[in-house]
């Protein structure tokens, strides 16, 4: 994409975080979908574009009254939402819709109308992994590490800091679901899930929903919001796989997604002031921060470490706590964009001062699907 | 250990695989025109989209790549226990289980050498497991 040509102009949460037994799915989409109108005072009449995950673009623009000339049903896990963005540039540039919304609920932990998942024992995964024991992301998600840390020398205490770092974050957030401290100790103290996974290693399961309202720029000034421009965007796949990930020390679709965001963007690494990296599991920020070309192979455990992405660090990384204390429904890529946009919009309870330039990197399945969207408030 | 594992259910694109394992055999497959040896199964290959491809025996020696030790309870397992990927001699890598073996983060090491055996869990299916290599 043409590097600032497409604003975020609407951006919000549900109402609530949390555990909501209260509200069903498809009504935590729409509640952060009315709350980003609101927010950008527009009416679901205004909005000709539909993109979400988890439930469909049919469902959910009925559902919201919307009769969309543009949907996108990109359903590749937690950094589908960072595809819709990359994908609503397109159509948007293109002139196929004006005016996008963006969708996401998820009844992650109470299960209202989300549907159980089930892996389809004829399918590759079902024939092949499946027969050995897996029980969802922390048994699957977590099998590189091991190879990473042996190729890198890679300590326990290192991973655990990713935990410790992103608590201090989260203490500064009002809606972050964890807020008080902890200590590498009591991240290794933590019950086992997955060896060498211990519970503080892994990402919450809370409920929530979020929704972006994206436009052409010219149309920005039309809007009560902060503009927040896109400057670049990338996505990529790999596997739905995790045995058949190439390589265990790096993720393919981070290589793909990452450099071409930046590439589009043109801005270096120095450019970037703030960078928000999923995080369902502490080693996923190592893989970023590497595969993204922060720092070079093998350099990003000491780099976390050492407290450069800490509160006062030269690079705030998931300053909203991320998916181990912020909120993780279970597609977090959502939330991530949410973070990015507060920085830019210069709102963020953990504002980054003078931040200009945001990086927002997900992904999908374990390591399955990837994107990055680069985001800047100044105007192009 | 109340329940039972996951067990696979074989396409036409995979039954010669779940046939081998039932004969004690290990296939991978092989692309006739770029050599490529892959896994899992699917009857074109996947370097160069070649469909002139054969189904060749594994020597069923391999290496522990990577793995977890999974501490919750789980039907048809027996906690703690490994979920392991193991690289093969020829290249492909699966999903596996690590047996006669202490379920341990000491006796798993990575690298480790390993051979294939087989379980038959039913009449229909047979799951190749890896074990320390004893030659």
């Amino acid at each position: 994409m043409k590097p600032g040509t497409i604003a975020v102009v609407g951006a919000a949460e549900s109402t609530d975080l949390g555990r909501l037994p209260g509200i069903s799915q498809i009504q935590l989409h729409a509640d952060a979908a009315l709350n980003a109108m609101a927010d950008c005072r527009l009416k679901p009449g205004d909005i000709d574009g539909v993109a979400t995950a988890g439930q469909t673009p049919t469902e959910i623009a009925h559902y919201l009254g919307i009769t969309p000339k543009w949907v996108d049903g990109t359903a590749v896990g937690g950094c589908s939402f960072m595809i819709h963005v990359r994908h609503a540039c397109a159509a948007l540039n293109d002139g196929l819709c004006d005016t996008v919304l963006i969708t996401h609920g998820e009844s992650g932990r109470s299960m209202v109308g989300r549907p159980p998942r089930s892996v389809d024992p004829a399918s590759l995964a079902g024939q092949f992994e499946m027969p050995y024991g897996p029980m969802g992301p922390p048994t699957l998600f977590t099998i590189p590490v091991l190879r990473f840390m042996k190729t890198y020398g890679v300590t326990e205490e290192q991973i655990a800091m990713v935990a410790v770092v992103q608590r201090e974050w989260a203490a500064k957030s009002p809606r972050a679901t964890f807020r008080d401290p902890i200590t590498v100790d009591d991240v290794l103290n933590s019950r086992m899930i997955a060896y060498p996974f211990r519970l503080l290693m892994c990402c919450l399961v809370t409920d929530g929903g979020g929704a972006l309202i994206l436009t052409r720029s010219d149309r920005a000034k039309d809007f009560p919001t902060k503009p927040v421009y896109v400057l670049g965007t990338g996505e990529s796949a790999e596997t739905p796989m995790i045995s058949q990930m190439a390589d265990f020390t790096t993720s393919r679709a981070f290589t793909v997604a990452g450099p071409r965001a930046f590439e589009e963007a043109g801005i270096s690494h120095d450019d970037v002031d703030h960078l928000m990296i999923y995080d369902a599991f502490a080693h996923l920020p190592l893989y970023g921060l590497e595969d993204l070309g922060f720092v070079g192979r093998g350099e990003a455990a000491a780099f976390i470490a050492e407290r450069n992405s800490a509160p006062g660090g030269k690079l705030p990384i998931n300053t909203n706590g991320g998916g181990l204390s912020y909120m993780h429904s279970g597609m977090y890529g959502m939330y991530a964009l949410q973070e990015s946009v507060r920085q830019m919009r210069g709102v963020a309870p953990a504002q980054i001062e003078g931040a200009q330039i945001s990086v927002c990197h997900g992904v999908g399945g374990m390591f399955g699907a990837s994107g990055t969207i680069i985001f800047t408030n100044q105007v192009p | 250990m109340a329940g039972q594992r996951p067990l696979p259910k074989p396409t036409p694109e995979t039954r010669h695989f779940w046939e081998g394992t039932k004969a004690g055999q290990l296939w991978i497959q092989r692309c006739e025109e770029c050599a490529h040896r892959y896994f899992p199964p699917r009857p074109f290959c996947p370097a160069c989209g070649s469909r002139s491809v054969t189904v060749v025996g594994a020597s069923g020696r391999a290496t522990l790549y990577s793995y977890v030790i999974h501490h919750r309870p789980r039907p048809g397992f027996e906690p703690p226990y490994a979920i392991a990927v193991v690289e093969l001699e020829e290249g492909p890598r699966m999903m596996t289980n690590i047996v006669e073996c202490e379920q341990t983060p000491e006796a798993l090491e990575l690298d480790m050498r390993l051979e294939v055996t087989f379980e038959a869990q039913n009449d229909e299916v047979t799951l190749p497991f890896f074990r320390p290599a004893r030659g």
